[in-house]
């Protein structure tokens, strides 16, 4: 499945100075001075950066067809996921889809990895998507809206059961005044958009999770769906931005 | 029946008796109708004099049925008579004995007390020993005889301390008989508790009588009392322009606190701007408008970027929602729908597709130039509107080639943008065939664009 590069910073590659020789030699003269202060500026430091997790949420749809009945006349998904794919649980804890009130239990909890929900019905309605992060994330959830649509845009031609309805949308969570542990964690995932530190600052090292090695695979590289999922390139709409500024620039 | 024959009333009395109630209002033409109407029916059911207050007329409810009426209970079996007898109340002291009417059912005389006795309620002030009195008591204001005779009148007067004010030997007002009253009692609760936090939450204890405030509650009401309309009018006046003057000083402020480093260099602009802005009596509209364009959304802008650090987590959509919408804070509604027709225009998602940093802080800068953009050309026709005006003022007596020479070149200036506007349309579309990149971009546009920006320059036309 083709991986969109975007423009953001790739942390595998990318790395800050802390790995480099040189940085180690700053990092020893570091230490020899009072560490207070620079745990101070780190702290500092922390609280302008904000970390930004890229995520796609929607719904995939497919007709029934033959097995369609009058109240099941469609199977969908409705997921959360990373934005390149990658696994998000390492910031989000759990999930929670709140259906429609005529579906049983409508408070379905997804708690790991892959975050989805798959029903089956008739209707189109608002899911309310909550997002629960770790501990050390945030301590508030994060609330996504997202109507659930099984008909087709357009009435062109008849239904198929090969060809779903799909609809997502592309956003990111930003996290204002990350916390130390938070930063150290995520700072080289690839779900995570992490800002460079200024030269010179030193984390320590993460501490994992709980049950990290318990928890299966979370990405959606390979997942069942993932033939239908969106291509959202970042390129494209700077491009166009780019191009409609310099017009307006031109007449000013 | 017609409906003027029901509104006007009938001429004449018609022989057959109409049911009551055909007639609505019978005008005066038709009193003299009335009164044989009124002798040829009287209904049953109710007398007819007060039939007769209805106006003679039956009414458009139902009355209540007489067969609903209660009839009185026992009506038949017992025998009742009225007698004038004495009684005496519980709530005289005196033995007085008076007389009056009394129900008797069957020869008894109800039993019981006077009924309106257990309506004498008193207050039970509180007496204190002389002893209490040295060791609790003294205050320099006031003596043992004062104080005595103060709660002598409180009982006897149930606390009604206006009247108490009016029977003190020494003039004191109310408010000092009050303050005295309520320290005795206080400290005489404070002295008699077994423990104190016993009485921690008895009213007395916990909100003590503040005579200063008293007094200055009073005075303060008394003087709303006495406001004439033109001071309350002044009053509402003052209180809108302190609201207003806080509020922009709290925008100013705003921007102040925040460590943003490219807000610093603005930030004495913004005072001055907001000031500008706040002050109704503005030098030059153009100057205001200006300052007062730009200072505002500065101030917004900057107070929702707190607030979104305030949240700790959020979408990159709702905190692009919340830039765009403090950026444009300044505009009407007809200008934010033309930015976003330009936006259209220019093939720009008004809500990106890809929210990333980059795209969104594009978007957001996309968006505020065109919003300048928008205001200048605003502008260009407004110096445009004074300047012919003012030409047409002077060349009054010429009204020949000049005006027109100028309004010639003005109209060309404005020709001139949207020619430019889709040139460059056309220049995108071709840079982009270059690219090969997908999209619907600037095809068909450039036609539409440009018969729009015309049509819009058209409506100031001299």
């Amino acid at each position: 499945m083709p991986q969109s590069s975007s423009s953001s910073k790739k942390h595998g590659t990318d790395q800050p100075d802390i790995g480099g020789p040189a940085s180690k030699s700053q990092r020893t003269k570091m230490v020899k001075s009072s560490d207070d202060t620079e745990k101070k500026n780190l702290a500092k430091k922390l609280k302008e950066l904000e970390i930004s997790v890229p995520i796609v949420y929607g719904n995939i749809a497919f007709w029934l067809g033959k097995k369609a009945s009058e109240y099941q006349s469609h199977k969908w998904t409705v997921y959360v996921r990373g934005g390149t794919n990658e696994d998000i649980s390492v910031v989000v804890k759990r999930v929670v889809f709140q259906l429609h009130s005529s579906f049983n239990n409508p408070t379905r909890v997804v708690d790991g990895p892959p975050f989805e929900l798959s029903e089956s019905g008739w209707g189109e309605f608002e899911i309310v998507i909550t997002l629960h992060f770790h501990n050390d994330v945030c301590e508030k959830p994060l609330h996504l809206y997202h109507h659930l649509k099984l008909y087709p845009e357009d009435d062109s031609g008849p239904m198929s059961t090969k060809k779903p309805v799909v609809v997502e949308s592309y956003d990111e969570i930003v996290f204002t005044e990350p916390s130390e542990g938070f930063f150290s964690r995520v700072q080289n995932h690839p779900a995570v958009v992490v800002p460079r530190l200024p030269a010179g600052f030193a984390l320590p090292p993460p501490v994992p999770l709980e049950d990290a090695d318990k928890r299966r695979r979370g990405d959606t590289k390979d997942h069942t769906l993932s033939q239908w999922f969106s291509n959202f390139s970042e390129a494209d709409e700077l491009l166009k931005l780019a191009a409609a500024r310099q017009q307006s620039n031109l007449l000013l | 029946m017609d409906a003027k024959d029901i509104l006007l009333g009938l001429p004449k009395p018609t022989t057959t008796p109409t049911p009551h109630g055909h007639q609505l209002l019978p005008l005066p033409a038709d009193k003299k109708s009335r009164p044989p109407k009124e002798s040829q029916r009287k209904p049953d059911g109710i007398s007819r004099e007060v039939y007769a207050l209805t106006g003679g007329l039956a009414p458009l409810m139902p009355s209540v049925d007489v067969n609903h009426l209660k009839r009185r209970a026992q009506s038949e079996n017992e025998k009742i008579t009225w007698q004038w007898l004495p009684f005496t109340s519980s709530a005289r002291k005196d033995n007085l004995q008076l007389y009056h009417w009394v129900r008797v059912v069957n020869g008894v005389p109800p039993s019981g007390d006077y009924s309106f006795a257990k309506y004498n309620k008193s207050v039970d002030v509180i007496k204190y020993t002389d002893d209490e009195y040295e060791k609790h008591l003294t205050d320099p204001m006031w003596t043992k005889e004062e104080t005595d005779e103060l709660f002598d009148l409180c009982e006897r007067f149930d606390l009604r301390f206006i009247v108490i004010a009016d029977r003190f030997p020494t003039s004191r007002t109310v408010e000092e008989l009050k303050s005295r009253y309520y320290s005795v009692c206080r400290a005489i609760l404070i002295a008699r508790a077994p423990a104190p936090g016993d009485i921690a939450g008895h009213p007395l204890v916990k909100d003590a009588y503040n005579i200063s405030q008293d007094v200055e509650r009073k005075r303060a009401l008394s003087m709303v009392l006495s406001q004439t309309k033109q001071q309350e009018r002044r009053d509402a006046e003052v209180l809108a322009e302190a609201k207003r003057i806080s509020e922009a000083r709290k925008a100013a402020k705003g921007t102040d606190e925040l460590e943003v480093p490219a807000m610093t260099d603005t930030v004495p602009d913004d005072n001055d701007g907001a000031a500008a802005a706040v002050d109704s009596l503005s030098p030059s509209p153009n100057a205001q408008f200006t300052s007062g364009a730009i200072a505002p959304p500065v101030s917004e802008i900057a107070s929702t970027l707190a607030s979104l650090r305030m949240m700790r987590v959020y979408l990159r959509t709702h905190a692009l929602e919340q830039m765009v919408q403090a950026a444009s804070s300044s505009a009407g509604l007809r200008t934010i729908k033309r930015v976003e027709q330009t936006l259209q225009d220019l093939g720009v998602n008004l809500k990106p597709k890809v929210p990333t940093k980059a795209v969104c802080a594009e978007h957001l800068e996309l968006r505020k130039e065109i919003l300048t953009l928008l205001n200048l050309q605003k502008q260009l026709q407004y110096k445009e509107a004074e300047g012919s005006s003012y030409r047409d003022g002077l060349y009054a007596e010429t009204p020949g080639t000049p005006p027109k020479r100028v309004q010639r070149a003005v109209e060309q200036d404005r020709t001139f943008v949207p020619d430019s506007f889709s040139f460059g349309g056309e220049r995108m579309g071709k840079r982009d065939q270059k690219r090969k990149a997908p999209g619907r971009l600037l095809e068909g546009p450039p036609s539409p664009a440009q018969s729009k920006r015309p049509r819009k320059f058209k409506a100031s036309d001299g």
